[in-house]
Formats: structure tokens, C-alpha cells, sequence
């Protein structure tokens, strides 16, 4: 006990008090859980169908729901082993990292009028700098695996990385020209209390009228998670080991939630910035108290629908090679982005 | 872009000869030497047991090794002390996914040692199976190349339609994988009741599944990305390497057993197209085998029409024993070129069976056509050329 | 009119979108079960009073899965004063399903009709040994023989 009343104590004093601490709570639950349900719908049953099957459907009893959390429980029961030239603490660090970046980016995202751990008033830049802090896991796990292929594996994921931050960044800076702002909460109150020429029925959600910056997002949300098209690094391990080849047990499900975690976050920061968020228009005429109850839940079947464009591309396309995959970030998504932005531009100045 | 084989990069002098004179060494791994990929014969990629020994320079293929023979069943030394009817039995398995297709040779060759002809029913329905067989192997290529590009959907769809091929073969032979139908002087059973109409409704389902993958693959500009200018085979190349069948079709040699050689089962009496392609790349073999895989279907639907009605058996005694002599009988199966060489002292079983099998002269060619080509490139390759171990070898 | 071309990559999801919006395929295999068409070669079973104890099947099979032990015994003459008549008594047939390749050279050779194909499948056992069923579970099969089919238009018929 005496080990939690030195940092508790801390905490009060410094004034983070309880609030900030449930908060952080909940996040550390929501990110696992968020992993389950996103995998559990998107991977296993809507694949399923996708593919003319069924998917899991005696686990649970009800179509499987068990499967994940039963995947969860196998993985975590499995033996630890690390290579025997393995640099240990780097080795362990690699999948902490990746999923550590995946929490900070829940810290600004927005579920209701109030319902956000921290209101940055750079929450944007904030977010997507974090979301790269993955880059930094992906290469310790190659280097630190001793082999040689995984370290090549995870360097063709960290190139892949890198080369698609930048599309993914100047996506969002037309979002943050129309809006004003890089606050989060800014931006879904921007989106509910905007009008179309005039007309308030929907708001203005931005996908009106930044729809290049949508499917710009889109695609490079896809390649920074590495998902088909863009999954050479980890389908490389078909043929040369991808660099999570040599995870196993609980530190692989890091990896996953991982993957997961963050596909969630990018779809919540998708629908934050295109479609709008938590909020319903303004012009409806909800009182923000009901909002608090209705947000998250408006939030969640918006982070439903931008990841099922985002699986549904996963499942249909073959998967570029890893040039191909360069080429069509450095030439072609990048000047689209650059586009994109002067015409923002432009047309906020003119209107 | 195009990585058509090019020329490998050559020193004349080796930089890690002069490593000595340098003032500091900044690394020792810095001139990157050759790194040995092995394929092995475990590999979701290779379909079996085939193991490739791949010297990588960095991303690029120096020289590649297929290793063949970790699936060598010894055939021909089994059917030294087989009977015809056991043997027919054994050589289902050699290409399992087109079975029917590998007795037709084989049985073809006994009767002409024995001068029996097969009456006209049972040749055609001896052609329906086999073109039947053409269609659920390619099917599944059709799908499964999907898979090894990297698309997970296409390959259940391929599983899926290929379901509609092997209950018509079940329900006519009784087996949906090794039918078994083939007998000295005709086939076994006739068709049941019904079958003629439950087959003109799967070849429907079968041009819907090619239409599926039309769209799905072929127009996918990533598909395309993928498997044009990828892995070439000029023709010349591949008729000097034995390279058949589709393979050879795709570079656009206009050779189609079926048409060209010795006429044999009832294809000289049907009237269908053979499909080439100019390019000679993994989307080309593709391509081909999506259009002969329409053409079979078309073909099946014409024979439906034509057949003939009467008995399915020629008169053969009961223990049948194939006069002295030789007989070679090649065939156009789905992965090539197929043909047995049956040499008969005159007992109940052959004297030496030779099989000249079509993926082993395919895959020869790999080691020409892997050099200088990207890591993923490989996997693209061997999905194109479409090899069943079995075949290999036998 | 011209359809307008749509690119690869769109036409592509639409064709997962459709699939995915139909019924899936599965049939779930414990609680629901497809029928295998009445010719399928799921078993053989045997009639234990056409048996002659010919060795036939044995001899033909490609894998020599068939054991076959019989003796001959005395009958007693059918009329007054003939000869005695020597029958052969069936002692043992076993087929071991271990080594069987479901190949049917059996059930078509044996001249006194004593083998039948039934599409039962559901068979296995957990131990490989287990899989050596002797006459009297053959025999137990020949309920799940179907009736032969009628063959399709065309099909010469037999006497």
C-alpha cells in the first residue's frame, strides 16, 4: 500500500485529482476493448461475409463474439520466449512503445461536449505526432529480434511509415485552414454550428468540401496501420520474416491491439475532422446534456462507418510492392495533398 | 515500371579486397554480401513441397534453385507391379486438382496397344470430365493468384465455385477428387439422372465466377501493378524449355494440343477457340486461363448437345491383358503438356510406365526466369505459372 | 449506350459489397449436414452371404487393404444320392480403412455382387488401429446402401 501513497499523494498535490485519473482509467480500458470490437466486426465477421463464409460462430454462443477474447486469453497464456541474442530490454520495450503511441492519441479525441481527457488547443498536430511514435517501436522490434530478416522487414516498414506521414499530415492541414483551429472539440463544434450556403440542416461537415483530403486520409491511415494495399511489411512474412516474427504470446497481442487500437484512433480522428464527431447539427436543437449520453454513441457509428471503407479496401485490393508503395506516396498522394491545400486555401479567401 | 530481367550488376574489382587500406572501418556488413533466402519446402507461396534456394543481392534475385523431389512418390516404379485398373487409381494423384484429366492419357495409350476403341458416349463423357477438371483447376488458380498478390477474397471465391465442379464429378463417379472413371474400352458408369441439366446450371454459376474475377482482378490497377512486365517468358525460351500449356499460350505461341496434335477424345468434333496473349507476363498467364477457363465452359455446354446416346463400354474381356508393344499418347491437361509412355509385354499390368509430366518442364525454367527480379516478384511468378508438386514429382 | 468504363479499383469493392450482402455459403457441419450424392464412395460394405471367398477384391486392390480367411466345409447334398457339396465359409474379412484409397476396384470386380459403396462418411476413429473394421461392421453398412439411381437420358439399358 505504501507504494501507491507516494505517487497518489503526488497526484493530488500536483492537482491532477480524481477526474483526470478516471479518465486515464478509462482509456487504458477503452483501447483493448476498442481493439476486440473493431476486430471482432470487421475482421472476422465482415471479412467473413466479404468472403462468402460465415466466421467464428460457435465461441460465445452468439456468432462468436468469444473468439477475440478467447484469442486474447491463448495468447497471453503462451510461453515468453526471447531470442537468446535478443537485446532484452529493447526487445520488451518494442511492442510497449507501439501501443503507448496508440493511447496518447485517445487523450484528444472528443466523445461528447465534455467527455475528452484534455482539450489541447493543438490537439490535431498533437495527434498525429503521436500516432508516429509507432515508428519508433516498429524499428526497436526488428533490431532488437537478431535477425537479420525481421531487421530488414522492419526497416521496409519504417520507410513505409515515414513516406506516408507526410500525406497523412497535409490531409488534415485543409481541415485546419477551414476550421481555424487545431483544437478537436473546435473543429466538431466548427462541423455542427456550420452551414451550407446558408442551409444549416446538416451542419457543415467538412467532407463537403475537403473530400481529397478524406480519401488522402483514408489512404495513408491505411498504410501507416499496414494493411492491404500497403502490407508488405507484414505480409512480407510469407516470404522474409516480417520484424514481429519473433513476438510471441502477450507481447504479439501488444502488436495487435496495437494495430487495432490505432486503426480505431485514426477512424475516431477521421470522424472527427470530416464528418463531424460527437456532434449532431446544431440546428436540431439537442440540449448538450443529452448530447453527453448521445456523443459517444454518435461518435461510435461514425468510427463504424470510416472503418468499414477502411477494412472494406483491406479486403478487396492485392497489395502494391514495396517501390510500387513508395512511388505512390512520394509521387502522386503528396502533390494531390499539395493541391488540395492551395485550393483550401484559395477558396477561403475568396469566400 | 518494368523489371524485365535486367542485366545483374558486375565489379571488376571486389571492394572488400581493399578493405585493409582504409583509415577507419565504418562497418563490416557496409559491401553487402549475398544473403541465402531459402524458400523451403514449407511455404504458404509454394503450392507443396517444392524449395527454392535464392541468393538475394539486397532486394534483388542473383540466381534462384528450385529443389525438387520432397514429394516423389516414385510412380513409375509402382506401376511396374501394378495392374491397369490399379494403376488408373494411383495416377488421380498426380495433378489432385485436375484428377480426371491425368487418367485420360494414360488409359487412351492402353487401348491403343490394345486396338479397342472407347465408344462414342463414353468419349464424350470421358471429354466432359476432363474439361470439367479444366475448369475447377483453373478456378482455383484464378483465385489463388489473388491470394499470393496479396488479396485475401478472391481465393474463396475460387473454393467457392470450384464446390459446383466437384458435386457434379461426385455425383457422376462417386469421388469429387479422384473419380476413377476411366476404364480400358470406356468409362465406368453413365451419367445419373439429371446431371446434364445440374451441369448446364454450374457452367451459368461458372461464367458468373469468371465475370467475378474479371472485375474483381484482372481490372484492378493494382493487380496489374503487380503482374505486368512481371516474370516474361519469351517464346522461344519457353518452347526450348518445354514450357506448355497455358504458360506457352500467354507468350503467344499458338500451340493447343487439343487442335494441333494427334486428335484424340472428341475435341476434333467441337468447335472452340484457342486463347493467346502476346506479352509472355504473370498477367498474361492469368488472362489466358481466365478466357480458356470460359472456353471449357462452352465447351462442356456443346458437348451437352452433341452427346450421343448408346453404351458407355467397348467389348473387353474380363481380365484384361494388353497385347506386347509401345504407345505414347501426350495430352493438353490443364497444367500442360501431359503424356504417358506405356511399353506392355503383355501381362495383366505394364512393363514401365514413363510420365512425362507438365509442371516439371514449367518450373524449369525458374532459375532463367527468377534472375534480377524483386523478392515479391518471385512469389507473383510462381503463383503465375500455376505447378502442382504432384506433377513435379510424381 | 456505352457504359461509361469504371475504374478496377471501384468495380472491385463493388463485388465484395455484393458478396458480402448475399447469404454465405458455410454449411455449419455439426448441426447442419449436406447430403453426398448417392454415388459417393464413403464405405464399402459387404453381404456376407454372397461372399464366395473368391480373393478377388483382395488380389485386385492397389493397396492389399483386404484380408480375407475362409475355410470350406461339407454340406450335405442338395438331392438323394449326389455328390457332397463344399461351400466356402467366410471366416474373416477386414478391411483396413487405414490404407484404403477409396478407389472402388473392389465393389466393381468381385463377380458375386458382395460389396456395395455407401456414402456414409462419418467414420473416424481416434486411433489409427481402430480403423481395421471387420465383416461385421461391414455388414452393419448395408443399410446405408442406397438404391442405384436411374441413369441419365441417353444411357443404354442394361438386361
Amino acid at each position: 500500500m505504501t507504494a501507491f501513497h507516494g505517487p497518489l499523494t503526488l497526484a493530488l498535490e500536483i492537482g491532477w485529482g480524481t477526474t483526470l485519473a478516471i479518465k486515464t482509467v478509462m482509456i487504458l480500458m477503452i483501447v483493448p476493448l476498442t481493439a476486440l470490437v473493431l476486430g471482432y466486426v470487421f475482421l472476422l465477421k465482415m471479412m467473413s461475409h466479404m468472403q462468402s463464409r460465415l466466421g467464428p460462430m460457435d465461441p460465445g454462443g452468439f456468432h462468436g463474439w468469444f473468439q477475440l477474447v478467447g484469442d486474447g486469453i491463448k495468447f497471453i497464456q503462451k510461453e515468453d520466449i526471447i531470442p537468446g541474442q535478443a537485446d532484452r530490454r529493447v526487445f520488451a520495450a518494442a511492442p510497449a512503445v507501439v501501443v503507448i503511441s496508440t493511447f496518447l492519441i485517445f487523450l484528444v479525441i472528443p466523445a461528447g461536449p465534455d467527455i475528452i481527457v484534455k482539450d489541447l488547443n493543438v490537439g490535431v498536430f498533437y495527434a498525429l505526432a503521436v500516432s508516429s511514435l509507432s515508428v519508433i517501436g516498429v524499428l526497436m522490434a526488428g533490431w532488437a529480434s537478431a535477425n537479420k530478416f525481421s531487421l530488414l522487414g522492419a526497416l521496409r516498414a519504417a520507410a513505409q511509415l515515414i513516406a506516408y506521414e507526410l500525406p497523412l499530415l497535409l490531409a488534415v492541414v485543409g481541415v485546419v485552414i477551414q476550421a481555424g483551429t487545431m483544437s478537436l472539440q473546435g473543429i466538431v463544434g466548427f462541423q455542427s454550428t456550420g452551414s451550407i450556403f446558408g442551409w444549416s440542416g446538416i451542419g457543415f461537415p467538412f467532407i463537403f468540401t475537403q473530400f481529397i483530403g478524406f480519401a488522402l486520409f483514408l489512404i495513408a491511415a491505411q498504410a501507416e496501420l499496414t494493411q492491404t494495399p500497403f502490407d508488405m511489411p507484414v505480409a512480407e512474412s510469407e516470404l522474409v520474416a516480417g520484424y514481429m516474427v519473433e513476438y510471441t504470446g502477450f507481447r504479439f497481442l501488444f502488436f495487435f491491439i496495437g494495430e487495432f487500437g490505432t486503426a480505431f484512433a485514426f477512424s475516431a480522428i477521421a470522424a472527427t475532422l470530416f464528418l463531424g464527431g460527437w456532434a449532431l447539427p446544431a440546428s436540431w436543437g439537442i440540449p448538450l446534456g443529452v448530447m453527453r449520453f448521445l456523443g459517444p454513441g454518435v461518435l461510435f457509428a461514425k468510427i463504424m462507418a470510416v472503418s468499414f471503407l477502411m477494412f472494406w479496401v483491406r479486403f478487396t485490393y492485392p497489395r502494391l510492392r514495396e517501390d510500387q508503395l513508395q512511388a505512390l506516396a512520394w509521387k502522386f498522394l503528396i502533390p494531390i495533398a499539395l493541391f488540395n491545400i492551395l485550393m483550401t486555401g484559395v477558396f477561403k479567401v475568396a469566400f | 515500371m518494368s523489371t524485365t530481367n535486367p542485366p545483374l550488376p558486375e565489379f571488376d574489382i571486389d571492394p572488400r579486397a581493399f578493405r585493409h587500406l582504409a583509415d577507419a572501418q565504418v562497418g563490416v556488413e557496409l559491401v553487402t554480401g549475398d544473403m541465402i533466402l531459402n524458400l523451403g519446402p514449407q511455404h504458404p507461396a509454394t503450392h507443396g513441397t517444392l524449395r527454392l534456394v535464392v541468393r538475394l543481392d539486397g532486394e534483388r534475385v542473383i540466381s534462384a534453385d528450385p529443389v525438387i523431389g520432397y514429394m516423389h512418390r516414385g510412380y513409375e516404379k509402382l506401376s511396374e507391379f501394378r495392374t491397369y485398373p490399379q494403376i488408373t487409381t494411383l495416377i488421380n494423384r498426380i495433378d489432385w486438382l485436375s484428377s480426371f484429366a491425368n487418367e485420360v492419357p494414360f488409359i487412351d495409350a492402353a487401348e491403343q496397344l490394345m486396338d479397342v476403341q472407347a465408344p462414342p458416349r463414353a468419349q464424350y463423357i470421358r471429354t466432359i470430365l476432363t474439361e470439367l477438371s479444366r475448369i475447377a483447376t483453373f478456378v482455383l488458380f484464378l483465385g489463388e493468384m489473388g491470394l499470393q498478390v496479396g488479396a485475401l477474397t478472391p481465393a474463396f471465391y475460387g473454393f467457392r465455385d470450384r464446390e459446383h465442379i466437384l458435386n457434379l464429378i461426385e455425383s457422376a463417379t462417386g469421388g469429387r477428387f479422384h473419380p476413377n472413371f476411366n476404364r480400358i474400352g470406356g468409362v465406368k458408369d453413365d451419367l445419373p439422372w439429371g446431371w446434364i441439366n445440374e451441369t448446364r446450371t454450374a457452367m451459368k454459376t461458372i461464367f458468373d465466377a469468371c465475370d467475378t474475377f474479371e472485375d474483381l482482378l484482372v481490372g484492378n490497377e493494382i493487380f496489374q501493378a503487380r503482374t505486368r512486365s512481371i516474370g516474361i517468358i519469351p517464346p522461344e525460351l519457353g518452347v526450348a524449355y518445354g514450357v506448355s500449356g497455358s504458360n506457352l499460350r500467354a507468350s503467344g505461341v499458338d500451340w493447343d494440343l487439343r487442335r494441333d496434335g494427334k486428335p484424340y477424345l472428341v475435341y476434333p468434333e467441337l468447335d472452340f477457340k484457342v486463347w493467346t496473349h502476346p506479352d509472355g507476363d504473370s498477367f498474361a498467364r492469368y488472362w489466358v486461363r481466365l478466357q480458356e477457363t470460359r472456353e471449357s465452359a462452352r465447351m462442356v455446354l456443346q458437348m451437352l448437345e452433341q452427346m450421343p446416346a448408346g453404351p458407355i463400354m467397348a467389348k473387353v474381356p474380363r481380365i484384361i491383358k494388353v497385347p506386347a508393344g509401345e504407345a505414347w499418347v501426350e495430352t493438353e491437361n490443364p497444367l500442360g503438356q501431359m503424356g504417358y509412355y506405356v511399353f506392355s509385354k503383355g501381362a495383366t499390368g505394364p512393363f514401365r510406365v514413363k510420365i512425362r509430366s507438365a509442371s516439371f518442364s514449367n518450373v524449369s525454367i525458374l532459375p532463367w526466369l527468377l534472375r534480377g527480379v524483386f523478392v515479391p516478384d518471385v512469389i507473383t511468378i510462381l503463383a503465375s505459372l500455376y505447378f502442382i508438386l504432384g506433377d513435379i514429382d510424381r | 449506350m456505352k457504359k461509361p468504363k469504371i475504374p478496377g479499383v471501384i468495380s472491385g469493392l463493388g463485388i465484395t459489397f455484393k458478396t458480402m450482402m448475399k447469404p454465405a455459403v458455410t454449411v455449419q457441419y455439426p448441426h447442419e449436414r449436406e447430403d453426398p450424392p448417392t454415388r459417393a464412395r464413403g464405405v464399402i460394405a459387404l453381404k456376407e452371404e454372397n461372399c464366395t471367398v473368391c480373393m478377388l477384391c483382395g488380389r485386385s486392390c492397389p493397396d492389399w487393404c483386404i484380408y480375407i480367411e475362409g475355410h470350406k466345409e461339407k454340406r450335405p447334398p442338395r438331392r438323394e444320392g449326389g455328390r457332397e457339396r463344399t461351400v466356402s465359409v467366410l471366416d474373416r474379412f477386414d478391411i483396413d480403412y487405414a490404407l484404403c484409397m477409396y478407389c472402388g476396384i473392389c465393389v466393381e470386380v468381385c463377380p458375386f455382387d458382395a460389396l456395395f459403396w455407401s456414402p456414409d462418411y462419418e467414420y473416424s476413429e481416434s486411433n489409427i488401429a481402430k480403423l481395421l473394421h471387420d465383416k461385421r461392421k461391414l455388414g452393419e453398412w448395408m443399410e446405408s446402401v442406397p438404391e442405384p439411381e436411374p441413369l441419365e437420358i441417353g444411357a443404354e439399358v442394361k438386361k
